[in-house]
């Protein structure tokens, strides 16, 4: 590593927000995943111009950049790779303007997502997407991977709810992409970066679209004797016109977990239960929770329960947010996925992910955003049990590969990062893949941020056409 | 026609451009012209996805989703082709959201005169670069969209608009759960408001001096203008404004507006990257506002 790179950054930062400690080092070397990098330093900066710095020091030194937010990711996406310079967005955490009215409100990138729906109550508003990280994720983070949640099924991901960026771009300059204004004048470039993995730059301001707390919610919970008929009830309330706020599914081992740690009087010997929220104008909401119950009925579930205060939706949807933690009284260690499939191709994927499970003598638990088809198997291991990884890793790649059969895509909220990037292929052809390093050769000739991560292999610009510039003029 | 015979007449070289109905402006110049394959391919209500030819009429879309209680949100008039090229909502984005969240995903041409394949079938999907996004508003200068799959959402059981010339329309904003618009022209209000009948008459009442009307009122179609929410109330001239959003319908036509030049250097890069010789579409820039109608 260059001395004159970090001397260099740390004349344009604080010495004390420019970091080499090896402890911090190995900290910044990982993010959520089980994969990880190495950097030989990481900036703290607290300004747009400050990350610009750091951008353009990093160019200066020919060396490549990863931004990062808290850090919750679960593909990788920011790990560091090829000694890049960690820049981390956590410093950058206020809010700086709300427009009430019109629901919009202009933060920095390192706001955490449940900071700012508790920011925005006393409005009546709140950011609608609502990853189960909300607690320690970041609003960049979100904007870097699309980011998703329950709330997402009516809403929309987090692409709907941002407005505008102020962004570094990878060559060095501060530009803003969209903006308040609906139409601005161009390509949707704010549309393009969001989702795109830290790779198209770093964000240094968000604007955020705010959305009205609903009058009225109820939440209730459904159970069936089987995982289909469960699915059958997803596909069947989205079919009748109903699109419920939040529509969660969980399977029997995930439901014995979850029971067993928050005691949430969930039942015990049901093969599946479905969580369903409706929110509203109150007719419309009687209406849609009548309904969601005659087809849950209509399907076999065995109980409707609906909550009767807040206290018992807060401890119905306690159940579904801490299934994470509570699946480590089943084993120390998980695997946990994330694709989407067509809903109505729901049960026949469940069923074989169980196959696929059971074949490499592994325990796969279903707790999953139903709703949008967004499936997550958690395989469960004992890391200390010798050859488990390799059978994780092989049923993983066997259900991802199961889930694009049958139309489905890779990722629905996590993203490709490094976990994924070299499943591309099982979705996209050859020219798909060169339209996508296209728009990265646009954004970073050098491809200096974030490298190595979501596309397979790089090829530049230039190298995808075989037209010679200029020749038919 | 099929993907194939429309990647066919787009070619690998020489200029071309592509033409929906034209009822938001079209390429200029007398370049060959080709047309996007036309016709619903599949339609799933439980999935709300639909897939059809870029050249399909949004009517005949609305006509084929609305037996099944459902829309998307593209606009009336035209093609689904032209609507996701110019990324022009309709004066209900208040309520549905902008064009751009519509589109899942697209297999469009390149300059190459290859059929490419972006975004993906269901509605949540992050899996590489959103190059949807990047095709919506694009006006065809980097591919030629030739099939896309479009998310649908329900129908509502019941939309009313409503006319008021005592109502404060930016109050209305927080005063109504999720109206579908709220349009001012300077002097009166027009609210669209949509759901459970009880709940539309419900909220009907929170609008000082309502009285229902059919639709909204006739559109200005000097000039489409882009700007932020809170601008609005400065707005002089003859238009008719959505609140909340920022879209004005002007009779005056919009000036062009300023672009930061590292931004439109970036333009520059995308257009060089996926159409290095310019074939797609000459002479459209997509920086210069449009002419015609709204």
């Amino acid at each position: 590593m260059d001395a004159g790179l970090i001397d260099s950054l740390a004349a344009a930062l604080d010495r004390d927000r420019v970091r080499t400690g090896p402890t911090e080092l190995v900290l910044y070397g990982r993010d959520a995943s089980n994969m990880h990098g190495s950097t030989a330093v990481v900036c703290l900066p607290t300004t747009a111009a400050e990350v610009q710095a750091c951008v353009r020091i990093s160019n200066d030194f020919g060396v490549p950049f990863v931004a990062r937010g808290s850090g919750t990711g679960l593909a990788g996406g920011a790990v560091p790779l090829d000694g890049a310079v960690v820049i981390s967005l956590a410093k950058m955490n206020r809010v700086l303007e709300v427009d009430v009215a019109n629901r919009l409100a202009w933060v920095e990138p390192g706001v955490l997502n449940l900071d700012l729906t508790r920011a925005m109550e006393v409005h009546g508003l709140h950011f609608a997407p609502d990853p189960s990280s909300q607690q320690s994720c970041s609003i960049g983070g979100n904007v870097a991977n699309n980011s998703g949640g329950p709330h997402c099924l009516a809403d929309g991901v987090t692409n709907a709810h941002i407005l505008g960026l102020e962004v570094v771009l990878p060559t060095g300059e501060l530009v803003v992409l969209g903006g308040e204004d609906p139409e601005p004048a161009g390509l949707d470039l704010r549309g393009v970066f969001v989702g795109s993995e830290g790779m198209l730059g770093v964000a240094t301001k968000v604007c955020v679209r705010l959305t009205q707390n609903p009058p009225g919610v109820r939440t209730l919970l459904m159970d069936f004797d089987s995982v289909e008929a469960g699915a059958e009830t997803v596909s069947a309330i989205i079919a009748s016109g109903v699109l419920p706020a939040a529509l969660e599914m969980m399977d029997r081992l995930c439901i014995e977990a979850v029971e067993a740690f928050v005691h949430a009087g969930l039942p015990l010997d049901a093969a599946a239960v479905l969580l369903v929220e409706v929110s509203g104008l109150q007719r419309g909401l009687e209406a849609d929770l009548e309904r969601v119950v005659e087809i849950g009925r209509l399907h076999g579930a065995r109980s409707v329960r609906i909550a009767k205060d807040e206290a018992e939706r807060q401890l119905l949807w306690k159940g579904r947010k801490s299934a994470f933690g509570a699946i480590a009284r089943i084993k120390p260690n998980y695997y946990l996925h994330d694709t989407v499939v067509p809903r109505r191709r729901l049960p026949e994927v469940l069923s074989k992910v169980y196959e696929i499970a059971a074949r490499h003598e592994l325990l796969v638990l279903n707790v999953f955003h139903a709703g949008d088809g967004n499936l997550h198997p958690l395989l469960v291991f004992d890391r200390r049990e010798p050859g488990v990884v390799e059978r994780v890793h092989a049923a993983g790649e066997e259900i991802v590969a199961v889930s694009v059969a049958v139309g489905g895509v890779l990722s629905g909220e996590h993203g490709i990062g490094l976990e994924k990037r070299d499943y591309m292929p099982l979705m996209f052809g050859p020219d798909d893949l060169a339209a996508q390093e296209l728009l990265r050769s646009a954004f970073d000739p050098e491809r200096r941020s974030n490298p190595h991560k979501v596309l397979p292999s790089p090829a530049r610009c230039s190298d995808a056409h075989a037209v010679a510039e200029g020749m038919w003029i | 026609m099929d993907l194939s015979t429309f990647a066919e007449s787009v070619g690998e070289s020489g200029p071309v451009r592509i033409e929906g109905d034209c009822t938001r402006g079209g390429a200029p110049g007398d370049f060959p012209l080709v047309r996007a394959p036309a016709g619903i391919v599949e339609f799933l209500p439980a999935e709300m996805t639909l897939t059809c030819g870029a050249g399909t009429a949004l009517a005949e879309v609305d006509s084929v989703l609305a037996a099944a209680g459902q829309m998307v949100s593209l606009g009336e008039t035209g093609t689904v082709g032209g609507a996701l090229g110019s990324g022009w909502s309709g004066v209900k984005r208040l309520g549905h959201g902008p064009v751009r969240d519509a589109l899942l995903q697209c297999r469009y041409v390149n300059a190459d005169g290859r059929v490419v394949k972006a975004g993906g079938p269901t509605v949540k999907n992050v899996s590489g670069f959103d190059l949807c996004r990047l095709m919506v508003g694009s006006r065809g200068t980097l591919g030629f969209l030739g099939e896309v799959i479009l998310r649908t959402r329900p129908r509502p059981r019941c939309s009313k608009w409503f006319i008021s010339s005592e109502a404060d329309p930016v109050a209305l904003l927080s005063a109504l759960y999720r109206p579908a618009s709220v349009l001012w022209n300077g002097t009166s209000v027009w609210v669209c408001l949509e759901g459970h009948p009880d709940d539309v008459a419900e909220q009907s009442q929170r609008i000082r001096g309502a009285s229902e009307v059919a639709g909204p009122p006739p559109l200005p179609t000097g000039g489409r203008r882009s700007v932020a929410p809170r601008d609005l109330g400065a707005l002089t001239g003859h238009f008719v404004a959505e609140m909340g959003v920022g879209v004005v319908h002007h009779a005056d036509p919009a000036s062009a507006v300023s672009v930061d030049p590292a931004v439109r250097l970036l333009h520059g890069r995308i257009k060089q990257c996926f159409d290095p010789v310019g074939r797609l579409n000459p002479g459209v820039d997509v920086l210069s506002p449009v002419g015609g109608k709204p």
